[in-house]
């Protein structure tokens, strides 16, 4: 250094920091991603037991009140739905019809709820808003309509402010002995909540009629449930549908005082609903197992307290096996086998040292908290509720579906007492807790991922693994900008560089906007991301089209529109100067792209931690490694040729078809795999309003880069995703 | 003792006796009971004591059996009329009737309502209305003291009372009602309860009920200057609804429709009734027979196949085909045919001045065959929910739908001109906020614009934490209406931190609002065989009353800080705040000129004592001789590295220290 120079001011500390961390960025970047996926491996170690927060709940704190003779009564009357099924034809009204004359006579208030299943249909304009149900009403076909049947009891001493809703979806046209079974247990549970007196809230009973769907049935309840509702069943007479809905029909058979009221009942807020359910198919178990679906729309979850009460009576009280779903393919993987191994020495030797160190867990807990992390990841990336509760969520009720798999079950065998017995006293101990509650759940946690059906891991644990992994974007990014701005040697511009400062005033203002440009490529991607988004609507609209040539469709259009876009409004590589190899534009570009994706992630993660996860695995490596293809080719060398190599890769992995294939033939076999699955996957994800899909289209958008012969490429931008949490408020 | 009560009772004729011959107004006591079965297998049991004394002008100051805490109430707060009622559970108005006396002035929304008329200055009224407040809580052991607050109660104009300029009316619908307010509300009986008609109250029973209703109403025209006044008049009422026990049979796993359970008093309160209270004027137990019930009773006779005239009989009887009393009533009362053409509603009455302690009396009601009738409803039924989701805004809506009697009336005259007025009161927390103007009538599922359908609206709107928002709306609906909702808009407001209850997260409840309907009039005429025989309950009965019914309390959950984590918000907000001024203080503090001055002047003397310790302390450290550190000026840069260095080393090892620290205060805990 020059004696002559004035002392140079020294930056501060945490400048320093960052400008270190930004020089070594590469190294930084292995490093966070390293442990990042590291931190991810080690969730299900990490995982805290589970624990009723709310004092109030008190679950098994009485002791069951369903007598054996409940269960008898339920039994009969699970053998007079059965029956009921085999020998009459008209089954949909019969059933409802019983369900409401045994309600009617244990003293509750009955009502049918007719409803229209909305169609499922794609709109974009309707995808941030529920669709208006007025504007729904219309072009209904006689044929398409269910009939919910629904029992209120109301509280004796209760002010009538909450409910708790029993959910019990049946096929009213071909019911199977588990939906029987289900309805058996829910009107054991109800008859003897007609007896009780410590009933604070009221209960509600709602047989949904799930020919259109169990989801269909309950969401259009629901939707009623908060909307002004106009006439009963004697709608249905005016709609030319003489065969099936006549209303005397419906209303003849009730021969109680209790005369059935037309309109809609309802009770107060909802403050937990519970979907019952019995498996059909008889899995070898050595117990009796139930298991807790708990995802809703966009990857929310209910309330950890009220899968904790579940999980607490199910396993404590009536002796159940609790599971919650995972993924089974993953229980065989050796890999997981020895990490789990490394792990559990590792716990070992720490515990050695210090005996409060005791993280390690065993291998086969491991293994099952894995493949039981992946599935709930899987399925809140995914957004599309497990069951009918994800209804009761985009109302911000707490719901979770409680399916009973009775062991080697068949009905000649006598275990339906039992199954009845257990389920029944499972439900009235739910109930009872949540009954105690004075305050709406806001206890325990709600964003949580599931190990087990007893572990847990909250948000605070699994944010560090997403933080390590998208760290190093902006560093990576901010290194990119500086060297393009260091490699000009006419540049400078508050950073540490021994140039001196030639360049004249215009130079540097037009060079320091330079990123401009970038922006207006990544813009225009995403431009081509919102159109793409968009095709699907018009390819919905084309009549008869199989799922293969829907896809193939939707690529061409995409091409097409590509191609427009291309045309308008010139190639976004126009500008740059093919002349110069070295040029700095593709670094200012990929530095831009990353910056918009580690934006688009971390908003994402805020929506929906899942989504954003999974994202980022497959996005950032390929955000880090991507380079001009053309140059890797230009240089020849062997390091160069396999960073193409793997950059193309990556590429083709994690595009979402073949990301989508990749997964679907791992898990079930290669066998079973036609593009048009995809087509339907993508299908059911605008169906259900799933975020995940405008996710999903974002990221297509950025393989534009792959096309194109520059290879650049890399990222998918999410900041829009800011919107997709309002699309189910 | 026997000889006792006696004397008493001779005294009290004898004073009875003197004060009707000299023709003046004497203190009265007299205490009823009016059972009635109600369809759904339930049977209704009201409690009517009456207590009456005359103006203090003739009477003076003395009482003997007016509670004086009531009059100097009356006295101190110049109330000219008051209502207080806690109730527990709802009234169920499909199946327990909404349509005669009883129910339109006993049923009442869940928790306390007050409502009082002041005969003050106007401006005197808010002041006066606080005072009662207080005066209640600490009577009666209830939070009533909260109605003082602006807040909660409002000043209704028309639609809760006819004609009232000085009301005010404050609801509390989350009040819990158990013992401990029923009892300063025995205390102000004559004979408490130890004694007469209110001796059956035993606790568990009738706490067990599905509605119980406490109430307190009180008249006075001490301050009417007008004549024909009648003193101060205290009515107090318990209403409840009890389901008789079923012996032996378990109803429940029966199929079918259940029969009607028979009771008896001594199945329903667990005790006898051992005679009346020695200080009442009149003491009666009545049984009534709805319409209704005895027009399916008239039906049970003729499908019995007795000749007309025995069925006709029947009506007077207490013995018939339909149901049995174990004790023949003192008297029958019919009502006179009403224009319903319905047959008449029956009362039968049993006088407890037959009865002691060693003749209890115990009546029993012994169904025969099963009976199945409905009540008279009002004509509409209201109901009141909560539309839309969300913690930013909603509506509420009330809808109104035809009852059965509605129907039946609709069928016989339907004509053109004919309008249903309905009134709607409606009191919303300020924290609601209402917007009036987006007040929708739909009626038949077509949205009608409001001058149709609305006839008069008073509406004022709520003040932020000052006062509610207050809506009465006079609506004339067309007669053969099938179906109405009227809808309105509201956001959610945010509380100060000290508003929230203690258990926020539940909600925040909206009253029950009012619907009565002013064209329709519960009363019921008895054919009056006596007229001094015209107690306190009958002359109720047949007072004309609007018909009223009351909705839901709804439950609006609010957005609700998480109170149970004060230690994460102050920490995430003292951080928040300390890095912000941080660094805007550093900002607009820095002087770079300056900065750089001090810098050279830095570089320029070196000789800090606290550096050139430490500069020691690292030499010795390291084992080398200390050298007093190089001019500054050749090696600015090393020098001020190493010192930094140093620097950075001594704050991690105090951090390290402090983490250590805090491990061991861990472990020790």
């Amino acid at each position: 250094m020059a004696e002559s120079e004035p002392p140079k001011p020294k930056p501060r500390p945490i400048v320093r920091i960052g400008l270190f961390l930004i020089s070594h960025s590469l190294l930084v970047s292995v490093v966070c991603i390293t442990a990042g996926l590291l931190a991810l491996l080690l969730l299900p170690v990490l995982a805290k037991n589970t624990y009723i927060s709310e004092n109030a709940l008190m679950p098994g704190s009485a002791s069951p009140m369903l007598s054996t003779v409940d269960v008898s009564v339920a039994n009969t009357f699970v053998n007079e739905i059965t029956s009921l099924n085999l020998k009459s034809t008209s089954t949909d009204i019969e059933i409802p019809k019983l369900i409401a004359q045994r309600v009617a006579d244990l003293g509750g208030e009955v009502s049918y709820n007719k409803f229209h299943p909305l169609l499922n249909k794609f709109h974009p304009l309707n995808f941030f808003s529920s669709p208006n149900p007025a504007a729904v009403q219309e072009n209904y076909s006689c044929s398409s309509f269910g009939v919910n049947t629904v029992g209120i009891i109301r509280a004796p001493r209760g002010d009538g402010k909450e409910a708790i809703v029993l959910v019990t979806p049946y096929n009213t046209v071909n019911i199977t002995l588990g939906e029987a079974l289900s309805l058996g247990i829910a009107y054991s549970v109800f008859s003897l909540l007609t007896r009780v007196t410590w009933l604070a809230k009221d209960i509600v009973w709602l047989a949904a009629d799930s020919q259109h769907g169990e989801y269909a049935s309950v969401a259009a309840w629901l939707r009623d449930y908060h909307t002004p509702v106009f006439g009963g069943l004697g709608k249905l007479n005016t709609e030319m549908c003489h065969e099936r809905n006549n209303p005397y029909e419906w209303k003849k058979t009730l021969t109680t005082a209790t005369e059935m009221s037309d309109d809609f009942q309802r009770a107060g807020t909802i403050a937990a609903a519970l979907v019952i359910k019995v498996a059909d198919n008889s899995e070898e178990f050595e117990k009796d197992a139930l298991s807790i679906y708990a995802e809703a729309s966009n990857g929310q979850m209910p309330n950890l307290d009220l899968i904790n009460v579940v999980n607490y009576l199910a396993v404590h009280r009536q002796g159940l096996q609790v599971k919650v779903e995972k993924l089974w393919s993953l229980l065989d993987s050796t890999w997981l086998k020895s990490l789990g191994d490394l792990f559990e020495t590792l716990g070992k030797v720490a515990r050695s040292l210090n005996r409060q160190w005791n993280f390690g867990i065993p291998v086969a807990e491991y293994v099952d908290g894995t493949a039981t992390l992946a599935s709930s990841l899987y399925n809140q990336a995914l957004g599309v509720p497990t069951g009918p509760h994800g209804a009761f969520r985009d109302y911000q009720v707490d719901a979770v579906t409680i399916e009973m798999s009775p062991k080697a079950f068949s009905k000649y065998n006598g275990r339906q007492n039992e199954v009845l017995l257990r389920g029944g006293r499972l439900i009235e101990g739910v109930i009872l807790s949540v009954n105690n509650l004075l305050e709406k759940f806001h206890q325990s946690f709600f964003l949580y991922l599931l190990t087990s059906p007893s572990r847990f891991v909250s948000v605070g644990v699994y944010m560090i693994a997403f933080a390590l992994l998208v760290a190093p974007l902006p560093m990576v990014a901010a290194s990119l900008y500086s060297d393009a701005n260091k490699r000009n040697p006419s540049f400078e511009k508050g950073k540490l560089t021994s140039f001196p400062a030639a360049a004249d005033e215009p130079a540097i203002s037009f060079r320091s906007w330079k990123w401009l440009h970038a922006a207006k490529v990544v813009f225009v991607v995403h431009l081509w991301g919102v159109i793409l988004t968009l095709l699907p609507y018009c390819i919905y609209q084309i009549p008869n089209l199989s799922p293969t040539t829907s896809l193939l469709t939707w690529v061409l259009l995409s091409m097409i529109s590509l191609l427009i876009l291309h045309l308008v409004l010139g190639s976004p590589f126009s500008l740059v100067d093919v002349s110069q190899p070295q040029g700095n534009e593709w670094a200012l570009l990929k530095s831009v792209m990353i910056t918009a994706t580690f934006t688009g992630l971390c908003l994402m993660s805020v929506i929906n931690f899942a989504t954003a996860e999974i994202g980022a695995l497959l996005v950032v490596p390929m955000c880090l490694m991507a380079a001009p293809l053309r140059l890797d080719l230009r240089v020849k060398n062997s390091r160069a040729c396999a960073r193409a190599a793997s950059n193309l890769l990556l590429v083709f992995i994690g595009f979402p078809l073949v990301a989508f294939l990749v997964l679907i033939g791992a898990l079930q076999g290669f066998d079973s795999i036609s593009a048009g699955e995809f087509w339907n996957w993508m299908e059911s994800l605008w169906k259900w309003n799933s975020a995940t899909y405008i996710y999903l289209s974002w990221l297509a958008s950025f393989y534009y880069f792959t096309s194109d012969d520059r290879d650049m490429r890399g990222c998918r931008c999410g900041a829009e995703n800011l919107f997709i949490c309002f699309c189910k408020p | 003792m026997a000889h006792l009560r006696s004397i008493i009772v001779f005294f009290l004729l004898l004073f009875a006796s003197n004060s009707i011959g000299k023709e003046e107004q004497d203190e009265e006591f007299s205490e009823e009971l009016l059972l009635r079965p109600l369809p759904d297998r339930k049977v209704l049991a009201h409690f009517h004591f009456d207590t009456r004394v005359p103006p203090t002008d003739t009477y003076g100051h003395h009482h003997h059996l007016f509670p004086k805490a009531i009059y100097q109430l009356v006295h101190k707060f110049r109330v000219r009329e008051m209502e207080l009622s806690f109730t527990q559970g709802r009234w169920n108005y499909e199946r327990w009737g909404g349509y005669d006396p009883i129910s339109s002035s006993n049923a009442k929304p869940p928790g306390v309502e007050l409502w009082a008329v002041f005969d003050v200055p106007h401006h005197q009224i808010d002041a006066s209305w606080k005072n009662l407040t207080h005066a209640l809580s600490g009577l009666f052991c209830a939070s009533i003291n909260f109605l003082e607050s602006s807040t909660t109660y409002s000043a209704p104009e028309w639609a809760f009372r006819p004609v009232s300029g000085n009301l005010r009316y404050g609801t509390l619908p989350r009040e819990a009602v158990c013992t401990e307010n029923l009892t300063p509300w025995l205390k102000l009986l004559p004979c408490r309860d130890k004694a007469g008609i209110s001796a059956l109250m035993d606790r568990p029973s009738i706490y067990r009920g599905y509605y119980h209703s406490q109430r307190l109403h009180l008249t006075s025209s001490e301050f009417d200057s007008v004549s024909s006044n009648s003193g101060i008049v205290l009515e107090q009422t318990l209403t409840i609804v009890l389901q008789p026990s079923t012996m032996g049979t378990d109803v429940t796993y029966s199929s079918g429709p259940m029969s009607q359970p028979s009771w008896s008093l001594s199945s329903l309160f667990g005790r006898k009734l051992g005679g009346r209270c020695v200080l009442a004027k009149s003491s009666n137990v009545y049984v009534q027979l709805e319409q209704r019930l005895v027009s399916a009773l008239t039906e049970l006779c003729y499908k019995n196949e007795r000749s007309v005239d025995e069925s006709l009989s029947f009506e007077v009887s207490w013995s018939n085909p339909g149901f049995e009393l174990s004790v023949s009533p003192d008297l029958v009362f019919k009502e006179v045919c009403n224009l319903n053409k319905e047959s008449p509603s029956i009362l039968y009455q049993y006088s407890m001045e037959n009865y002691s302690y060693s003749k209890p009396f115990d009546l029993g009601f012994w169904w025969k065959s099963t009976v199945v009738w409905s009540c008279p409803e009002a004509p509409l039924h209201a109901s009141r929910f909560l539309m839309g989701s969300g913690n930013e805004r909603g509506a509420i809506a009330i809808s109104l739908k035809p009852t059965v009697r509605g129907n039946s009336v609709q069928s016989a005259d339907i004509n053109e001109g004919c309008r249903l007025r309905v009134d709607v009161f409606q009191v919303v927390p300020w924290y609601v906020k209402v917007y009036y103007h987006t007040l929708q009538v739909y009626v038949e599922e077509h949205l009608q614009s409001g001058k149709d359908i609305i006839e008069k609206m008073h509406v004022s709107p709520s003040e932020d934490k000052v006062s509610p928002g207050l809506m009465e709306m006079t609506l004339r609906f067309p007669c053969g209406v099938r179906s109405a909702v009227i809808t309105i808009e509201f956001d959610k407001g945010f509380l100060h931190i000290d508003e929230y209850p203690p258990d926020a997260n539940q909600g925040f409840d909206i009253p029950s609002a009012v619907v009565s309907f002013p064209d329709n009039q519960a009363s019921m005429h008895f054919v009056e065989d006596n007229s001094l025989n015209q107690t306190p309950l009958l002359s109720k009965l047949q007072e004309r009353r609007t018909v009223l019914s009351y909705t839901e309390v709804l439950l609006v959950p609010l957005t609700t800080p998480d109170f149970s984590m004060p230690y994460n918000v102050i920490t995430i907000t003292c951080t928040v705040f300390a890095l912000y001024f941080g660094s805007l203080l550093n900002v607009l503090r820095r002087r770079v000129g300056e900065e750089e001055r001090l810098l050279k002047s830095k570089a320029a003397k070196k000789t800090d004592r606290l550096r050139l310790m430490l500069s020691k302390l690292f030499a010795k450290l390291r084992g080398k001789p200390w050298e007093p550190p190089p001019s500054s000026q050749s090696q600015p840069l090393y020098s001020s590295s190493s010192l930094i260095s140093s620097k950075l080393i001594i704050k991690v090892l105090l951090v390290v220290a402090l983490a250590v620290g805090w491990q061991y205060i861990l472990n020790d805990t």
